[in-house]
């Protein structure tokens, strides 16, 4: 198993005491594909950064076992981490013009990742930078290595994003929210390309969203968490037969294009679901 | 009335009315400055400085401008708690009276420029265009002269004395405020909740006044507090050319500057006016930096 | 209503808005769907008034707009944003954000017009002296809705309002946005690129692809696949495929 999680907890030490973000959580992963859904505050960026130890610092995570790849990463010294952070495993951020470098070409900052984790001649890495970008299907990886972060597209800058990740050729990528800044048309085709990457090259994918319906067409699996707690755990196909009132809400309360309702159903959260 | 004040009134999640809820405001500002202990140090400070220079005739028991040649340079005694200086006079006297000078010119600087800079800045930012090239190029006039040499022009054509050092200084003191809120007023200036009032049909003063001023407040007064100390070196490099405070007036820079021979023989004649200008500068920035925190609700 | 002739907006020398024309009857609500950049936003804001360079003719209750608006303008057509993050001072309480279109316009009664506008979005009178911080994204937007409903407008313009809250949260805004428009005869145009939003809200779309407006549709020949744009075709095939799970499945 490449991540394995038992009993994740994560507590945020606050003025007026301590409050519970994740409680409970469990998951492993292998190489496939896996969708975290909830909505703001579930706690599902907080459990899949917990893999890379990447929380705020008044953040208190424990959990019986938390492991990437046989590293128990909750006891890791910050060298062994850093083997990790970025090398084994990429993190994809929801805003490209956040992540990347202002001042630096897209080429170069591919070609930063691929020398720092890899090494070789700074020729080798700048030639291996077009080669990455051409694999994140850009049709013009010459000019796009030479244009600034500002000159490009979000789409485009999600694939640069993309490229530097793959530079170290990670075991596991982490996309929290890649496409929520995107149009539906590049949001269909960054998805389209983590998914096939991911196939090809045998890694392990966790996407988290808030869209239930768009992480099942490109996951296998999907969690659906609320409050901090796992409420369903589904394979992606079957998201039609989800059993939770919740799972099901999120489904329901969205307004269709295919048939007309009048008004929204709207969700009654049930105390229940919080004693999971 | 007094009865209904009580902590539950003024701690309450839900006001009855506006008015109780502006208090509520307030009492809960006031618990957090409270909680902060070295904005408390900074406040006590500043009372305790304030007060004791109010006080002065009541706390000095020597007059401060008396003359006593043949005790001189005396060190700290009983008599003179931190000694005397170059012709004899008490320095602790001195300080007590200086310190009406000294804060008396550092707060009316402070209250000239504050407004004027926040005013100047902010409406150079909304608006933009003409108005702002305008402000801004003043602006720059102002800032390119060195500030002591602008300032000694102004005393120079006005007459030697507290009133023109305190419209020298301020005349060359505000243009980095405006600086400061123009800076902090583009950074909101295109905001979604700016256009919201203007889509209310609020006017341009309206919306400067009383939506863009409020937000630039808290650096302009970080920016006061740590401007206070310049202020008074200000001051007393005017006093030490015979521009500022004349003499026999105690003013705390022109005390340094005048005793500065003595700094190696007699220590204490120039160092004590030099430790009361760096408390009053450390108070009234700690002062500052609690007072900023308060009047930022997203921090309570 | 609403009438807009050939609108055209330019940021220097590109040229966002090129020449849409639509028309709006009183209490219709109206859809602009598009993807970022397609200059369904910009065309909101030279309505609204808060973009001044635009060319073409626009008349609103049969006012001709001009690029700087009356007072009475903005009693009669208010406006709500995307971002309920953004669009509150972060420094008012929702007491003070709601009463300062009322001290705009000199209205009366601002204690009990308050209250009444928080009843009206179902937020209980203890957020009254919150600041925005205090609150969730759905509660925020509901004082924004409350706001723009402060002068008593009879034209709302909606800037994807719902796209940056919970989905949850979406369906209790929209409905709160059908209840409005059925109590006070409200017109609604509404921006928005998730096609299933403005289908559900609007009766008549607006199609906007780079600047231009390729096509007027009702919202039933939208779910009926009765598109004559290629452009439309694809937001439309593409809403069904990701968002639907039932529809895509069957396939």
């Amino acid at each position: 198993m490449l991540v394995e999680i038992q009993n994740l907890r994560i507590q945020f030490r606050t003025a007026t005491g301590v409050s519970e973000a994740v409680r409970n959580v469990s998951l492993t992963l292998g190489q496939e594909k896996l969708g975290i859904v909830g909505e703001s505050g579930s706690g599902k960026s907080l459990t899949a950064r917990s893999i890379l130890r990447l929380l705020p610092s008044n953040a208190i995570s424990t959990a019986d076992s938390l492991t990437f790849d046989g590293i128990d990463v909750l006891r890791a010294d910050e060298r062994t981490l850093r083997r990790i952070r970025g090398k084994r495993a990429g993190l994809i951020l929801q805003d490209p013009k956040f992540s990347l470098n202002p001042v630096m070409t897209a080429g170069a900052q591919i070609a930063e990742a691929w020398h720092v984790h890899r090494g070789g001649s700074r020729k080798a890495a700048e030639q291996a930078a077009i080669e990455l970008l051409a694999q994140v299907q850009i049709r013009d990886p010459q000019r796009v290595a030479r244009a600034y972060p500002h000159e490009l597209s979000g789409g485009m800058g999600q694939r640069v994003m993309i490229a530097m990740m793959l530079a170290p050729d990670p075991e596991l990528l982490i996309a929290d929210e890649p496409t929520s800044a995107l149009d539906a048309t590049v949001q269909a085709e960054i998805l389209r390309l983590i998914e096939d990457l991911v196939s090809r090259r045998g890694m392990g994918l966790i996407l988290i969203s808030h869209d239930l319906p768009l992480v099942s067409h490109f996951c296998d699996r999907v969690m659906v968490m609320y409050a901090g707690r796992v409420v369903e755990e589904l394979a992606a196909a079957a998201l039609t037969r989800a059993r939770h009132p919740y799972t099901r809400g999120l489904l329901e309360c969205l307004p269709a294009l295919s048939h007309r309702q009048t008004r929204l159903p709207v969700m009654q959260r049930d105390p229940s679901w919080l004693e999971v | 009335m007094i009865g209904v004040i009580s902590r539950d009134w003024l701690l309450t999640e839900t006001p009855a009315s506006r008015a109780q809820a502006a208090w509520v405001r307030r009492y809960r500002g006031w618990l957090q400055f409270r909680g902060n202990g070295l904005a408390m140090v900074g406040l006590v400070t500043v009372a305790i400085m304030i007060l004791a220079s109010l006080a002065a005739p009541l706390l000095a028991w020597q007059d401060a401008s008396a003359q006593n040649l043949a005790g001189r340079l005396a060190p700290p005694s009983f008599a003179h708690w931190f000694g005397t200086d170059e012709l004899g006079r008490d320095i602790y006297a001195r300080i007590l009276y200086g310190g009406r000078v000294t804060l008396g010119m550092v707060v009316s600087v402070v209250l000239l420029v504050a407004p004027v800079g926040l005013a100047v800045g902010s409406v150079a930012g909304y608006l933009g265009g003409l108005a702002d090239r305008l402000l801004m190029r003043v602006t720059d006039v102002f800032l390119a002269f060195p500030r002591l040499v602008l300032a000694l022009a102004f005393v120079a054509a006005l007459k030697p004395g507290i009133t023109s050092a305190i419209i020298a200084i301020a005349l060359t003191a505000w243009p980095p405020y405006a600086r400061l809120a123009r800076a902090d007023t583009l950074t909101v200036r295109h905001s979604d909740f700016i256009a919201a009032v203007r889509l209310t049909g609020a006017g341009s003063l309206r919306i400067i006044v009383r939506h863009i001023m409020p937000l630039c407040l808290s650096s302009v007064i970080v920016r006061v507090t740590l401007d206070m100390s310049g202020i008074i070196l200000t001051a007393a490099s005017l006093g030490f050319l015979g521009m500022g405070a004349q003499p026999p007036m105690p003013e705390w820079g022109t005390m340094i500057a005048s005793s500065r021979a003595f700094i190696l023989d007699q220590w204490w004649v120039p160092t004590i006016p030099g430790i009361a200008i760096f408390v009053a500068s450390l108070a009234f920035n700690l002062l500052g930096d609690g007072m900023r925190d308060v009047l930022d609700p997203r921090q309570r | 209503m609403i009438e807009v002739d050939a609108l055209s907006v330019c940021f220097g020398r590109t040229e966002a808005v090129k020449s849409v024309s639509f028309r709006v009857a009183r209490g219709e609500s109206f859809g602009l769907v598009g993807e970022s950049g397609s200059g369904k936003s910009t065309v909101l804001r030279a309505v609204s008034g808060l973009n001044p360079h635009w060319t073409g003719r626009m008349s609103i209750g049969g006012e001709l707009l001009a690029p700087r608006r009356s007072k009475a303008f903005h009693q009669r057509v208010q406006m709500v944003f995307q971002d309920p993050y953004g669009s509150l001072h972060p420094r008012q309480t929702v007491d003070r954000l709601l009463s300062e279109p009322l001290l705009v316009h000199h209205m009366d009664n601002v204690e009990r017009r308050i209250m009444r506008a928080l009843n009206e979005v179902a937020l209980p009178a203890s957020v009254r002296f919150r600041y925005p911080h205090q609150l969730s994204g759905g509660q925020r937007q509901r004082v924004a809705i409350a706001r723009a409903l402060m002068p008593e407008p009879h034209v709302l313009l909606l800037d994807e309002p719902t796209s940056a809250l919970d989905v949850s949260v979406q369906a209790e805004v929209l409905n709160l946005l059908a209840d409005l428009q059925q109590a006070r005869g409200l017109t609604y145009v509404l921006v928005s690129h998730n096609l299933a939003v403005v289908a559900h809200v609007c009766s008549r779309i607006g199609v906007m692809q780079s600047g231009e407006l390729v096509e007027l549709l009702s919202a039933d020949d939208l779910r009926a696949g009765r598109t004559h744009h290629p452009h439309t075709a694809s937001l439309r095939e593409l809403s069904i495929e990701l968002e639907e799970p039932e529809t895509a499945r069957d396939h």
